[in-house]
């Protein structure tokens, strides 16, 4: 199931497909609670959809963010959990707008080839979640580069990273005349750092996401991204492309379970007839293939913006809010329709209905996208 | 050096296929269409030998218009260029016609190596490639599990049931493939992106010059009168046990002729 016909990515959706094939259900049932797709992360990044935003110059594929989008989409569309390697998408835009000329050369060309991964990503800590600017881990100059001291909270794929984006204080919150000011982004390798303590943290899906803590942990001084102090913008600047990005794993997630339940909707018999010939099963599934479809037009809107280079902040937001919402509709409807079924974890829709709830909390809460929508697309008061 | 693989677009082997009434053919609407399971190990082989040896491989498809979705498939994983000969008037060909209609595309191009997937999945008659060696007039080397080149030497491992047969030919010569042989690449993101700005040479019959009385479903040597669908599977017959149970089954089978 399809749901916005665009012919030109028919042959790249058909090239994921065919790697995902491999790694069916079964696959990803068997590495829950806690394991990581190895095999598959393997795989995807062999046939180079991981380096698909790393520019043609360093290796890598030169994609648009519609085209990455689709890559993500398929791998959820499968049944697959693009999770375990979506970061690496999320944070290029970050280093490659912002990095220098030689933190591209040091990084991009091993990404593009696959012996780097750059799949952590540590904003989020325990008493700084959707305001930021709060947070309390700090980066301070030292002769031999920058000590961190600090503590992060749903690092995901710490463990299974080889480099670190990270954003942490270089001036204290009460230093600066504004909160956003003082945060400074810096990545480095992780592997061999001293002082670096990375615990796991078992969620309600698989999803490899790890507390990190930083005990006097030292980084070269080239580690700093751009500017001191300018980090929450370049933070910033990589949310439209991930709140894209989002939403097309959204997508594929309602695709996948939209059409396991139309399938057993038309199949199942009770009373003598299928299931879905009743209102009460069919309508809901109607309704959340018509949410699925807006926020699929919403999402492709946002992401040709994106690529034509304009400013699609309310677009991608909205994409994130419409198909986060629209995928957690679709799976609550197909575990309805298939009634007892649905909670046997061999069908796998309560495995995406889980995986997919995700997306309405983080990256992102939608509570934030809407006080985003109402204060900057609006123009009502701020709320928060 | 410079090898052609001739693939082909069948039914997805797990679909139901189904044929037309109007013309006992093959409904290829029925069912997505994907590139021959063994035609993909025969394009992988090709792309290792160019990778090794240097040179450049050419697809060749004859097929519907559907079908160059099989050839861009094969441009994805690395073939360099392709060659579609697509025409109402080839529909409903048998083997042999294909084979005259592919030999003809193929003669005059200078290809050393003529590769195919040993049989296709939907009509798995495996006579293909043999019969466009005949009409090349070239060195047929089938069923390969290992391939060799060396200057113009080609060495082949010929599967056979209990072990393989070691075949050699002086190029050009045609190759068929078994699965053995290797493990197809996965189309890579450069690669599909890529295969966007590789040219197809698309040809009709007669920019292809063949006779088109040798072609298409009245050329074809057999005629498909009726078919029916396979009939329901029938109860099965249960010998129950009374201590005579080994009798039993043995009258069964002597019944219906298995022993
Ligand atoms: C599985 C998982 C993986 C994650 N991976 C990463 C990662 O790799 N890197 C990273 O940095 N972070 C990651 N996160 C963190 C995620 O980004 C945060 O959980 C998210 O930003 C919300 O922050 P919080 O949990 O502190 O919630 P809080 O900020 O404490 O918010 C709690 C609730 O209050 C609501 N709320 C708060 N303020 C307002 C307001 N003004 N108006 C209305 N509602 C409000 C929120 O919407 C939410 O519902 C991950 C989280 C999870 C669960």
């Amino acid at each position: 199931m399809l749901l916005t016909e665009k012919p030109e990515y028919d042959d790249l959706r058909a090239g994921v497909r065919q790697v995902c094939a491999d790694f069916d259900g079964a696959y990803w049932r068997g590495l829950e609670p806690d394991s990581y797709p190895e095999e598959f992360v393997a795989a995807l990044t062999a046939a180079g959809y991981l380096a698909a935003l790393v520019p043609e110059e360093y290796g890598g594929g030169g994609a648009t963010i519609t085209e990455a989008s689709v890559i993500l989409e398929e791998i959820s569309a499968s049944g697959g959990n693009p999770s375990a390697c979506h970061a690496q998408m999320y944070v290029m835009g970050t280093l490659l707008r912002h990095g220098s000329p030689e933190q591209k050369q040091r990084y991009l060309p091993g990404i593009a080839e696959g012996s780097l991964r750059l799949q952590a990503f540590g904003v989020t800590e325990p008493g700084a979640g959707s305001e930021t600017t709060r947070i309390r881990t700090r980066a301070e100059r030292v002769p031999e580069g920058w000590r961190i001291n600090g503590q992060k909270i749903w690092t995901s794929r710490a463990l299974y990273s080889d480099l670190m984006l990270l954003l942490a204080r270089t001036t204290p919150y009460e230093e600066c005349a504004k909160p956003t000011e003082g945060l400074s982004c810096f990545i480095f390798d992780m592997r061999e750092l001293r002082g670096m303590t990375i615990t796991p943290i078992r969620t309600m899906m698989n999803h490899n996401t790890t507390e990190v803590f930083f005990d006097d942990v030292v980084i070269p001084a080239d580690s700093l991204i751009g500017d001191e102090g300018r980090g929450f913008r370049y933070i910033l600047d990589g949310m439209n492309a991930e709140r894209i990005l989002i939403a097309s794993e959204c997508i594929g997630d309602g695709r996948f379970v939209l059409e396991r339940a139309v399938a057993y909707a038309g199949q199942r018999e009770v009373f003598g007839r299928p299931i879905g010939a009743n209102q009460g099963v069919q309508f809901p599934l109607a309704r959340a293939y018509a949410s699925l479809r807006a926020a699929d037009l919403v999402r492709y809107d946002a992401a040709a913006r994106y690529d034509r280079g304009e400013s699609c902040a309310a677009e991608a937001n909205m994409a994130k809010l419409l198909a986060s919402d629209a995928s957690w509709a679709a799976a609550n409807a197909a575990l309805d329709a298939h009634g007892g079924f649905g909670f046997a974890v061999e069908y796998d829709i309560e495995r995406k209905f889980r995986e997919t709830r995700l997306y309405q909390v983080a990256p992102i809460n939608n509570n934030l996208v809407l006080a985003y929508l109402g204060q900057h697309v609006l123009g009502l008061p701020k709320s928060y | 050096m410079k090898i052609a693989v001739c693939v082909k677009q069948v039914p997805d082997t797990w679909a139901e296929k189904a044929l037309k009434a109007a013309d006992s053919t093959l409904d290829r609407d029925a069912a997505d269409g994907v590139m021959n399971e063994l035609d993909e190990y025969a394009v992988e082989e090709a792309l290792k030998l160019t990778e090794a040896h240097g040179g450049e491989v050419v697809v060749v498809t004859m097929g519907p218009e559907r079908a160059g979705e099989t050839v861009r498939k094969a441009l994805s994983m690395g073939a360099d260029s392709g060659v579609h000969l697509v025409d109402e008037t080839l529909h409903g060909s048998d083997a042999l016609a294909t084979s005259y209609a592919l030999a003809e595309v193929l003669k005059d191009r200078g290809f050393d190596l003529v590769m195919f997937g040993s049989e296709s999945t939907d009509a798995r008659m495996s006579v293909v490639p043999a019969m466009v060696a005949e009409r090349l007039g070239i060195a047929q080397l089938t069923f390969a599990q290992k391939v060799e080149v060396s200057g113009p030497t080609v060495t082949i491992q010929r599967a056979t049931e209990t072990g393989y047969d070691t075949v050699e030919a002086q190029t050009p010569a045609v190759v068929s493939v078994v699965e053995k042989i290797n493990e197809p690449r996965y189309p890579s993101f450069k690669g599909i992106m890529a295969a966007k700005k590789k040219p197809v040479e698309t040809l009709s019959v007669s920019d292809a010059g063949l006779d088109a009385a040798r072609l298409g479903l009245s050329a074809a040597w057999s005629q498909v009168e009726d078919f029916a669908a396979r009939p329901p599977k029938a109860a099965g017959t249960i010998v129950v046990d009374e201590g005579d149970g080994g009798a039993k089954l043995a009258g069964f089978l002597a019944e219906q002729k298995f022993i």
